[in-house]
């Protein structure tokens, strides 16, 4: 159930998705690694209190240590004005156009997948591209949350248990544990 | 009750100023204008653990702040432009308890002597105000020794035949130095090159009650997690243990305000929104010269100087590709060697000045670095069918290798901080404009050394190499890309002996008020071609030495 995209929305999402980063002989893709819950906690961060816009710090428990990433940040006054224009955008609220309205992430969604099209998730592959390539600045956007959706950590929702890391052999966040001297300096 | 001394801005130019100052018994309040991820909230002597290796936190979401949507910064090219041309994110250096030593990779180099007189040694370049400091070498020298000691550096004293002279050993032996590096240092002195350990801002061993570094990878642009970086951490808790020293984080100075040659105070905006003032005995400005800048002009004052002279570090990439190499940058720091040919003369670089129509041309340190972030990579992998091999073959990240050098810029005049007449931040201050272009200095020295750094990558193997620089250039004008990616931001309040053209004395006092210091990289009169971090440090060491009738360990 996503918080924030409708139903038809997140169907819409996740075909898009998974054109970009597709699975593919056995390497994870959008799908595996749940990209598009990336990009809806992403869009719904203020349905959470606090709001999941900064994980914790200093470990996530993968590596030893505590598991902190999951305790995210409180947000001060400004941050969340900050992070709401972002978000939802200025919405003619005057605290938020200080310098001219914003328009927000969830419009920009809204608009682009409506642009992909009600039967985007219906239609073939070859088709999916085909729009995706015709809606170039959306799929510029989409593609750098699905990076952070596929590499990021996976307490903001994507990267399902590290499917993208361990595809590639590597180890996301290393504290506390780090690398030996000889990890670094050797082959 | 009246601090002896107020403090803007918490980086490691205010860092020092407060602990140098605490330690001679004044009492002082920090203003910092960003969050406190830095400290402990309950007990300021101790670090708080709010760092991660969290690509999401640091990379995309503005963590160490400034966020460009409520702190933009306005960028042109040149007056010709109008207005600007971007408003955003401009060389940003955190807006964070700690600011730019927070996200800093660590690597403070010192300067050498000639950096302080290139006027004398090197002579002048036209349209340039090349001068030299009206500080030498050797009198830094024994900050510079006592801010190394301070934030425990890492290094091998003898490993650069060019250094300038010192006083004594590095605090620690330099860490682990990068696979990739061991490769690029034996190509780079098999092409007569002499490559050295960065001395670096990060522990080799535990020192001063931190620990040494486990070279996690995540170094440039994040906050050390286990607080191995020692800039500015071990100045501020410091200060703080002598409980001379105050804290106020997310409060913004507004205003100084002066009556003939004094600072009586300040306007501060605090994290309520609320407009309040606080009485000044000495104020210490220590935002960065980009905010350092906007301040003074906001509080009205004016000057010839002020503003202008804005340097950033003309960057050279030079890219090298080693399909059967894995060089894996991200296990352990950021950058392990450096080397300092591309600012030492030599007939090559006297011939391709001359080619340029130049009397001089210097280049800037060169560092041996590797790819970047995961999430970064793949921004530059293509979508669709082949993404994720292209990840796992990994041809950006774990295949390639790169010198990046940090050109010294030349002092332009036109290459300025002003107010943008229009934009605002959440405050409602108008916010910093940046007007900046490369010089055909930068660009002529860029090309000469970028040749050679690719022959370099030859050497070490590469199948193929690529040179490119930040701000983009096409070597005929700039080129799509013009705002710089340098988080080395330097000038636009400079130091000089000549009230009309400097806007402050040795010391860092400016001219015209007697109570206002400067301290923190505004103040270069030249950008030399290494990192400004120690140097503002040794600055900002000796300007609060001499306020406090101290002197250095």
């Amino acid at each position: 159930m996503p918080v924030w995209f409708s139903d038809a929305d997140y169907a819409t999402l996740r075909a898009a998705c998974s054109q970009l980063m597709p699975s593919d002989q056995g390497a994870p893709g959008a799908e595996e690694a749940e990209v598009a819950n990336y990009i809806d906690l992403l869009l719904g961060a203020f349905s959470f209190d606090p709001p999941r816009i900064w994980a914790g710090g200093p470990s996530s428990g993968r590596m030893g240590g505590d598991a902190r990433f999951t305790s995210f940040h409180t947000l001060t006054q400004m941050d969340e004005l900050a992070w709401r224009m972002r978000i939802e955008g200025s919405q003619g609220k005057p605290e938020r156009e200080f310098n001219g309205p914003v328009v927000g992430l969830q419009e920009i969604y809204a608009d682009g997948l409506a642009a992909l099209g009600d039967d985007f998730a219906q239609v073939d592959g070859a088709e999916q591209r085909r729009r995706l390539r015709d809606n170039e600045e959306f799929r510029l956007l989409l593609y750098g949350h699905c990076c952070e959706g596929m590499y990021g950590a996976p307490e903001y929702g994507g990267n399902k248990d590290g499917v993208g890391w361990a595809y590639l052999g590597r180890d996301g966040d290393v504290q506390p544990r780090g690398y030996s001297d000889a990890e670094v300096s050797g082959p | 009750m009246t601090a002896d001394a107020i403090i803007i801005g918490s980086g490691p130019g205010g860092s020092t100023a407060a602990e140098v100052l605490t330690r001679a018994g004044w009492s002082v309040v920090i203003l910092e204008k960003g969050r406190n991820h830095l400290l402990d909230p309950n007990d300021l002597t101790k670090p708080a653990y709010d760092y991660s290796n969290d690509e999401i936190k640091f990379l995309s979401r503005h963590f160490l702040g400034p966020d460009p949507l409520i702190e933009p910064r306005a960028f042109r090219l040149s007056a010709e432009d109008g207005e600007h041309t971007h408003v955003g994110e401009v060389n940003s250096i955190p807006t964070t308890v700690g600011g730019g030593g927070v996200h800093a990779d660590g690597k403070v180099p010192r300067f050498r002597e000639e950096d302080f007189r290139l006027l004398s040694d090197y002579g002048p370049q036209e349209n340039a105000h090349v001068n030299d400091w009206p500080v030498t070498y050797d009198e830094l020298e024994p900050y510079y020794a006592e801010a190394e000691r301070a934030i425990g550096v890492a290094g091998r004293a003898g490993a650069n035949p060019f250094a300038a002279w010192r006083s004594g050993p590095y605090p620690m032996p330099p860490g682990a130095p990068m696979y990739g590096a061991v490769l690029s240092s034996a190509a780079a002195e098999r092409r007569g090159l002499h490559p050295y350990e960065a001395p670096t801002a990060a522990n080799s061993v535990p020192y001063d009650g931190r620990p040494g570094c486990n070279n996690c990878g995540y170094c440039a642009f994040f906050g050390c997690p286990i607080h191995a970086k020692g800039d500015p951490i071990a100045l501020l808790t410091k200060a703080f243990a002598t409980g001379r020293a105050e804290l106020m984080a997310e409060t913004c100075v507004s205003r100084i305000r002066t009556e003939g040659r004094r600072a009586t105070g300040v306007d501060y905006i605090g994290p309520d929104g609320v407009e309040r003032s606080m009485d000044a005995k000495v104020v210490i400005v220590a935002g960065g010269a980009i905010e350092t800048p906007r301040l003074l002009l906001l509080s009205g004052m004016e000057h010839p100087a002020l503003g202008r002279h804005l340097m950033v570090h003309f960057q050279t990439i030079v890219v090298g590709h080693f399909p059967d190499l894995r060089l894996h940058p991200h296990k352990g720091r950021s950058v392990t060697h450096v080397q300092d040919d591309a600012m030492v003369q030599d007939d090559a670089s006297r011939a391709a000045a001359a080619e340029g129509g130049l009397p001089w041309i210097r280049g800037g340190l060169v560092e041996h670095a590797g790819g970047g972030h995961l999430t970064m990579e793949a921004r530059h992998v293509p979508w669709g069918r082949h993404h994720a091999r292209s990840m796992r073959d990994s041809n950006i990240g774990d295949r390639m290798w790169v010198f990046v050098m940090q050109g010294e810029d030349l002092p332009y005049a036109t290459n300025t901080v002003d107010l943008s007449p229009s934009i605002r931040d959440v405050r409602g201050l108008p916010v910093a404009r940046i007007t900046y272009k490369p010089g055909h200095h930068e660009l002529v020295a860029s090309k000469h050394h970028g040749k050679i750094l690719q022959g370099v990558l030859e050497e070490m193997g590469a199948d193929w190499t690529l040179h490119t620089s930040s701000p983009g250039v096409s070597y005929h004008g700039v080129g799509e890309t013009p705002i710089p990616e340098s988080r080395h931001v330097i000038g636009t309040v400079r130091m000089g002996d000549d009230p009309a053209t400097s806007v402050v004395d040795r010391w860092g006092r400016m001219h015209e008020l007697d109570n206002v210091v400067i301290a923190d990289s505004s103040v270069f009169v030249t950008s030399a071609g290494y990192g400004p971090t120690l140097t503002l440090v040794a600055l900002a060491s000796r300007a609060a030495h001499h306020l406090a009738g101290t002197t250095p360990d």
